[in-house]
């Protein structure tokens, strides 16, 4: 067991700076409006650093720098750029452990996540996508004998990503990595919730690229992300968050006629088949990690597996095993590597789940455990704490469909192989699914059946690079985390040959 | 437009009040309730117009507020709405419940417009009663 000391406390081995600006054209750059916000820590609700405030002039300064920088960035080699994002990779294996503890101060989720996951992950997408862009072709067909169709991956140019918080460094690479590796400039926006572990990483390996290349502004949505989400002079946009967001999103894009991609989340259901149950081996120990796995990252992912459907024939068995494993789940201090859930992200977000407590109990659904605030003492006393919480109800309810976003998980049984598909696919949204079955066949169908980009089959929140990751029906449009994200930040560039001496004879 | 005679939509004091100083910002505003993740299954508020509405969303009732213009000591009231929507296939979901709209301390919220004020609007939901449900269209 370690426990990390908070950035600013002795013996600290990550420090935050006690104001950051905007990172435009390779150096940092005060607000226009010399405005700043003030930065809490989710473990303690205190501040512990302040963010330059970002407003449409920011906006437009960091857009003049990736305009300047695209042209050249989009012309060097496929080489080049994969040699850059190795050596950032390299650069964040160095510092691991201090970026690992940045984030888990700034975003409440236990080290122990940050040290295994988040950051190790995002090393490994760097080196991901070096290498997609080293391998990447284009292609040639041969119209006839004289003429030949060359077609060339070119860069979008500039584009605009806006990143959510829950995983801040992991998703900023997400979008970064692949936009990077196909030759384009990047303006960034932080959550606000969110605005500094991604410039702490850029003070570890922003000298790495052009100036320009990468530009992070941060500020308030309706200040700073407006404007680059609706700016004619970004080329591409990318968003990931939630609906109506979303939807402004798109409508702003197709004002400038350009591409997006997007990540709205989820309810994601996680099956477990009744033979599960069949013996009591590591594989049913397996399956109720699974089923714990809601509370991972405090349930504060888009693909937290928030309905669980358990087969009537061990419905009262294996739940009772699975609230047996759920109240063994440790919380507490984030920086305690025995940790296992920490504090949710902020204060409206803890405010929003216990809503959704009360509504789940108002509707008649039962809490089988938690469903209440954690009452933390010491420092962590003013942190935004939450039990994991087991409710038992229907699938109609609202605590079925909506994206609670916190350590929740709605339980209801199933009958047959049909059933469980009917109440996995009654939902707005396709994310995420997790099946749990011994039989190939079982598990074969019911990953086809269901409607989600992503089914964890025997297994759930694994996000490694080269498997695709995004949503059907209201969970978004695009693939992340594989190389065919390349296609969304890139535009194909046909030429059309003739190799004839002769005219056709039309004119 | 939800075709009944029942109020599905209430505010409280504190988000009433700042709605009016947004208002006074903003100009008129509108209320879209998000589903999906981080900052989702919260209501947006908007200039009014911003987010384009359609035959997807449905229109849950209005909110009737007054701005009491306290600089203004002895100005009539002024009254303002703010329409409140949400897209259709989630009203589906949500048909059996009311909603009020509250305020608390928080951070981030999208493109909402309170955000910069360190405040972020929640949903506080209630069922509907067995007699609002009856007399709601959706009973029929």
């Amino acid at each position: 067991m370690t426990v990390y000391a908070a950035p600013g406390q002795p013996g600290a081995i990550a420090e935050y700076r006690p104001r950051y600006d905007h990172w435009i054209g390779g150096e940092y750059v005060p607000p226009s409006s010399g405005q700043y916000f003030e930065n809490p820590s989710p473990v303690n609700g205190q501040p512990f650093t302040e963010v330059a405030r970002g407003n449409a002039a920011d906006i437009e300064a960091a857009l003049d720098a990736a305009h300047g920088a695209a042209p050249a960035w989009g012309r060097t080699s496929a080489t080049e750029r994969a040699n850059i994002l190795n050596k950032i990779a390299d650069r964040m294996e160095a510092h691991l452990e201090e970026i690992a503890v940045a984030e888990t101060w700034e975003n409440g989720k236990p080290v122990r996540e940050t040290l295994a996951a988040d950051i190790p992950l995002a090393i490994d997408h760097f080196r991901y996508f070096a290498g997609a862009i080293r391998a990447q072709e284009g292609s040639i067909s041969e119209i006839d004998e004289d003429t030949v169709a060359y077609h060339f991956h070119e860069p979008l140019g500039v584009v605009g990503q806006i990143i959510p918080w829950n995983f801040p460094i992991l998703m900023a690479t997400w979008k970064l990595a692949p936009a990077l590796a196909a030759g384009n400039a990047v303006v960034l926006k932080p959550a606000e919730q969110t605005p500094a572990s991604i410039l702490f990483l850029v003070d570890i390996i922003g000298d790495l690229l052009p100036p320009g290349v990468l530009n992070v502004v941060n500020g308030f949505g309706v200040e700073a992300g407006k404007p680059l989400a609706s700016s004619p002079r970004i080329r591409k946009i990318a968003f990931t968050g939630e609906t109506t967001t979303g939807r402004l999103i798109m409508q702003y894009a197709s004002q400038n006629i350009i591409p997006v991609t997007l990540e709205l989340g989820g309810k994601s259901p996680n099956i477990f088949f009744s033979d599960v149950a069949a013996q009591r081996d590591d594989f049913y120990d397996k399956a109720l990690e699974g089923f714990t796995m809601f509370a991972l990252n405090q349930g504060e992912v888009c693909t937290c597996p928030s309905r669980a459907l358990i087969q009537a024939d061990i419905y009262d068995q294996f739940l009772g095993d699975a609230l047996e494993r759920t109240k063994a789940v440790t919380q507490g201090n984030p920086l305690d590597t025995d940790t296992m859930i920490g504090a949710q992200a902020s204060n409206d977000q803890l405010e929003k789940i216990l809503s959704y407590i009360d509504i789940g109990k108002a509707e008649g659904a039962t809490v089988l455990t938690g469903g209440h605030r954690a009452e933390m003492e010491g420092d962590l006393a003013g942190g935004y704490y939450v039990t994991p919480t087991v409710f038992e109800g229907k699938n109609s309810m609202r605590i079925f469909q909506e994206e609670i976003f916190g350590p929740v998980v709605s339980v209801t049984q199933f009958g047959d192989f049909d059933d469980a598909m009917k109440i996995a696919n009654d939902t707005l949204y396709g994310l995420g699914a997790g099946v749990w079955s011994r039989q190939g066949d079982v598990a074969y169908r019911a990953g086809r059946t269901i409607e989600a980009g992503r089914v964890w089959t025997n297994c759930y929140h694994a996000y490694p690079a080269a498997a695709a990751f995004g949503g059907y029906k209201g969970s978004g449009v695009g693939r992340e985390n594989h190389k065919m994200m390349l296609d969304h930040y890139q535009q194909t560039k046909n030429l059309l040959v003739s190799y004839s001496g002769t005219k056709l004879g039309f004119f | 437009m939800t075709d009944d005679t029942i109020s599905r939509v209430a505010v409280t004091d504190a988000a009433a009040g700042l709605l009016a100083r947004l208002r006074r910002q903003h100009g008129e505003l509108m209320f879209h309730q998000s589903g999906g993740c981080c900052d989702g299954s919260s209501p947006m508020c908007y200039p009014d117009g911003d987010l384009l509405l359609g035959d997807a969303d449905v229109h849950l009732g209005d909110l009737d507020l007054q701005d009491e213009t306290e600089d203004r000591p002895g100005a009539p009231r002024d009254e303002f709405t703010v329409p409140v929507w949400m897209s259709r296939a989630q009203f589906e979901y949500w048909k059996h419940t009311h909603l009020t709209i509250d305020v608390v301390p928080g951070r981030g919220s999208g493109f909402s417009v309170e955000a910069p004020e360190g405040v972020r609007f929640l949903i506080r939901s209630r069922l509907l009663t067995d007699e609002e449900w009856e007399r709601s269209a959706d009973a029929r």
